[in-house]
């Protein structure tokens, strides 16, 4: 079934006399000024990078903590922080942020054919009011820290703490709005700016997962930060919402906060699988098999996501009947993912597999999210998770997820899209390092700590029995190797921004508009002439099938 | 305090020290099989379509199947009905440890900043530790006096968060004759991780002994005098007491037995055996002249053979 293509359709990289969108301009104030969906991706590429610099150090100093039981290098105020800001920046200034407004912002005008998305300088306000919130969060830690965990349940938030409580929560709460606008602006975009010819139904997958994503954004986020605005009214103002001793309910807390963050992580996975659906179709050579099932894969999933936040608590005092029907629900949640889980294994069928670093990233959140989502399952039977709730199998179930899945697939995504973004090629060798130690640095912390918790280990200790060492030990030169694993990431992009061999506009033989269509890096207006698409998702023109 | 630790029962799970333990383990091998079947299941084929579709050349020809209605249908349905079975499984486990045997005995619990307290049916109360008998249900009343906290025994595979202003209920029927430990499994602050506390798992008999006398099984048997040395500190009588005369709020327990006393009301007794019962149990009715009427009662508080002890120890006091 062989097809030629018209030179057209093949979409002739073109050539752009080396203007280019990162040298139209230049100086600070153009960068911060821009309306450019790609310098503002950019910008916030480098925000969340150093918001994962930030978890990460503190995720070194707690794991470095547990080597010992009792004091090794802190005091437990200053574990309780610890685990608390490294929970907190991972989740608000890293994960959440992370593929949408960085990748997403850089890729999705181009992915459709459009110059820029719709409200230009909308999105350029959305980061500045993230940084506003991240500022927050930043006094937050300079003014003492946080120490309530990043779930601030209360009344232990509202009442007891004695940390800087109501600044951290009104960064997050400033920071939701910055997640409400992207995903505002996301979907208008993709409603109202696809190029002549483009469907929804030829728009690459990371597409519908970021759509399926912003929708998230845009319903939950805003009861989230109505509950964090609750709880510093009871904070500030003793006004009794959730503190019993002020007439409140704790557990109304617990309920208004995993209804955002539920749906939260599905905001943090969504995006992960839409980038390991480009990365596995492109370096696969191969149009994605199962196209529709998981595109409406990632709907059902976010839809499914609003109704299951009930198993986080499952003893938490929530009546009997609403624990059996959650758990029910929750089991919904692993059909779509493993149907995605069997698509992108028929697209490895037939394809023409090439191992490169993108593609070991790719393949590696494969591995990573099958452990991921098959753990969920014994959390969901209520039975099981009587025994495992809030220990460390929880804990190694949702690193799993978070680290395992969604920043493995980022970090993919960083290397797939990297050429296109900067111009520049990576070192294959230098980026094969980097996913070996990450992978096998990654399991060795994280497989471990499922052992830790079945065998009872509850998570948020300073101090435990002396029996957990040896695995806590383990767990802990894991996580060097892993942070081995992420200099050498950073080492090897940082080199090829000097020193990388210029990039073709299409590496990878790939099949999207951003590939076939523009030049490395692209120009400011994306594309020299507008498009006009003819063919269906990664429909590869000229590529010999059987 | 010094924990026994906890001990496993299998390579993953912690020996199984409850009823309800084998119910949970029994669910959870049945999502860890389900599970390594599916990992397998999935990764198999991943590592085997890597190795045989590697690229070889740069016009590799691909496969054009780009998706199987038939395929589709079958790996959305067939885990599905997977899925439902393990969520009976796990509702079975649910609904045994939710409703406790009708003839469960009753402790009262309560959570605080960074212990356990438990009030046990007769009156008699017990801090970071927890006193059961063995084969007999035992269902926890519990409440926190701030903040939320964590019952949680891994042994016997139970936990139920304890909340504040709202009393949670957890029960257990241990059927094994052991020390075993509880943690907090709810972040509570700075001493979360030190909110632990001993379970006594023992015969009936031996409850009904450690209820009367507080004596554990394995406990060493001590003398009355030497019972009642303990319990004049433990018991906090030093804090009112002098063992050398000296006079604190109380008159001092030096050559106490055998003296006369003169009363705040005019009135005077012997120190004896009675006399000193009486001012354990009514200590207002007889206020020895020149003191304050400031001794709290003991009655249900401490057992008839610490009361022994306590004159015995008394006796001593030379
Ligand atoms: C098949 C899919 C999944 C199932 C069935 C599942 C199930 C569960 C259940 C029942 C819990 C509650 C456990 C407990 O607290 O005792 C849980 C916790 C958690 N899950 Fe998942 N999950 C799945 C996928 C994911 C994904 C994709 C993410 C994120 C990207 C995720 C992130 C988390 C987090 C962060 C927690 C712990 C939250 C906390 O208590 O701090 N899960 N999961
Ligand atoms: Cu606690």
């Amino acid at each position: 079934m062989a097809k030629v293509a018209t030179a057209d359709e093949l979409g002739h990289v073109p050539e752009t006399g080396g203007k280019n969108y990162l040298n139209q301009t230049t100086g600070i104030a153009s960068w911060l000024t821009t309306v450019d969906h790609k310098r503002i991706g950019i910008m916030y590429l480098i925000t969340v990078l150093v918001g994962f610099t930030l978890g990460g150090i503190f995720a070194l100093l707690v794991r470095l903590e547990l080597l010992t039981p009792g004091k090794t290098i802190m005091t437990a105020q200053q574990y309780n922080q610890a685990f608390t800001l490294h929970g907190a920046a991972m989740v608000f200034l890293f994960i959440i942020p992370s593929i949408p407004a960085s990748l997403g912002n850089f890729i999705l005008p181009i992915m459709i054919g459009a110059k820029d998305v719709a409200f230009p300088k909308l999105n350029l306000m959305s980061l500045y009011v993230f940084w506003i919130g991240a500022a927050f969060m930043l006094a937050a830690i300079l003014s003492g820290g946080v120490d309530t965990g990043w779930t601030f349940y209360v009344p232990y938030a509202s009442g007891v703490s004695t940390t800087s409580v109501i600044l951290a929560t009104f960064g997050v709460f400033v920071m939701g709005f910055s997640s409400i606008l992207t995903g505002l602006n996301f979907i208008v975009t993709l409603h109202k700016l696809r190029a002549p010819g483009m469907t929804f139904f030829r728009m690459p997958l990371v597409l519908w997962a970021l759509y399926a994503t912003s929708i998230i954004q845009v319903l939950a986020t805003p009861v989230l930060g109505i509950t964090l605005v609750l709880l510093i009214f009871e904070r500030a103002f003793h006004v009794g919402i959730f503190d019993p001793t002020l007439g409140g309910d704790p557990v109304l807390f617990q309920h208004f906060f995993w209804f955002y963050s539920h749906p939260a992580v599905y905001i943090m996975i969504l995006p992960g699988m839409g980038v390991a659906s480009e990365i596995l179709a492109t370096h696969s050579q191969r149009r994605i098999f199962g196209y529709k099932a998981i595109a409406f894969s990632s709907v059902a999933i976010a839809l499914v996501s609003f109704v299951v936040w009930g198993h986080h608590m499952f003893v938490a005092g929530q009546s009997e009947l609403s624990s059996a029907i959650f758990s029910f629900l929750t089991f919904f949640v692993a059909i779509p993912s493993g149907v995605k889980m069997f698509n992108w294994l028929g697209t490895l069928w037939g394809g023409s597999i090439k191992l490169n670093v993108p593609m070991l990233y790719g393949l590696g959140f494969l591995f990573l999210f099958a452990i991921g989502g098959l753990t969920g399952l014994f959390l969901g039977m209520v039975s099981v998770d009587l025994h495992l709730h809030d220990t460390y199998f929880v804990v190694a179930h949702f690193h799993y997820v978070m680290m395992g899945s969604t920043a493995i697939a980022f970090f993919g995504g960083l290397y797939h899209w990297w050429p296109k973004m900067t111009g520049r090629m990576y070192s294959e060798k230098l980026g094969r390092l980097a996913f070996a130690l990450t992978f096998i640095g990654f399991n060795w912390t994280f497989f471990t700590q499922f052992i830790l918790g079945t065998r009872g280990m509850p998570r948020r200790y300073y101090n435990y029995l002396d029996q957990f060492q040896p695995l806590h030990a383990f767990s802990t030169v894991g996580s060097w190797i892993l942070g081995t694993g992420f200099l050498i990431m950073g080492i090897s992009l940082l080199r090829s921004l000097k020193s990388g061999a210029p990039a073709p506009g299409d590496p990878w033989k790939g099949a999207t508009l951003e590939w076939t269509h523009t030049a490395s890096p692209p120009i400011t207006e994306n594309f020299e002439k507008p498009i006009i698409v003819t063919l269906d998702a990664y429909e590869r023109p000229g590529q010999e099938t059987h | 305090m010094t924990f026994d630790p906890i001990e496993l029962g299998s390579f993953w799970m912690p020996r199984q020290s409850s009823t309800i333990a084998s119910e949970i383990d029994f669910a959870w091998y049945v999502v860890y099989w389900f599970d390594v079947l599916m990992f397998f299941g999935l990764m198999i084929p991943m590592f085997y379509f890597i190795r045989r579709f590697r690229r070889r050349t740069d016009n590799d020809k691909v496969s054009s199947v780009t998706h199987s209605t038939a395929l589709e249908i079958g790996w959305t349905v067939i885990p599905s009905i997977l899925v439902i079975a393990l969520f009976f499984v796990g509702l079975r486990g649910y609904l045994m440890a939710s409703v406790a045997p009708a003839n469960a005995m009753e402790i009262r619990t309560t959570a605080e900043m960074y212990m356990w307290t438990f009030t046990y049916p007769n009156g008699t109360t017990s801090v970071n530790e927890l006193v059961v008998p063995k084969d007999k249900p035992v269902k926890l009343i519990m409440s926190s006096k701030d903040v939320l906290h964590s019952f949680y025994v891994p042994e016997f595979r139970v936990k139920q968060d304890v909340v504040p202003g709202t009393y949670t209920t957890l029960w257990f029927e241990a059927n094994a004759k052991r020390d075993t430990v509880l943690l907090c499994t709810e972040y509570c602050g700075v001493g979360h991780s030190d909110m632990m506390a001993k379970v006594h798992v023992m015969e009936q008999a031996d409850y009904n002994n450690w209820l009367e006398t507080g004596r554990k099984p394995g406990d060493p048997i001590l003398a009355p005098d030497e019972l009642g040395k303990k319990l004049f500190t433990s018991r906090s009588c030093n804090t009112c007491h002098s063992l050398d005369g000296t006079r604190v709020q109380g008159p001092s327990f030096k050559g106490l037995f055998g003296k006369t006393e003169k009363f705040a009301d005019g009135s005077s007794a012997q120190v004896d055996e009675n006399y000193i019962r009486e001012s354990l149990l009514e200590p207002t009715k007889k206020v020895v002249e020149g003191y304050p009427a400031v001794m709290p009662t003991y009655k249900g508080l401490l057992k008839e053979n610490e009361i022994d002890a306590l004159i015995a120890y008394i006796k001593t006091v030379k």
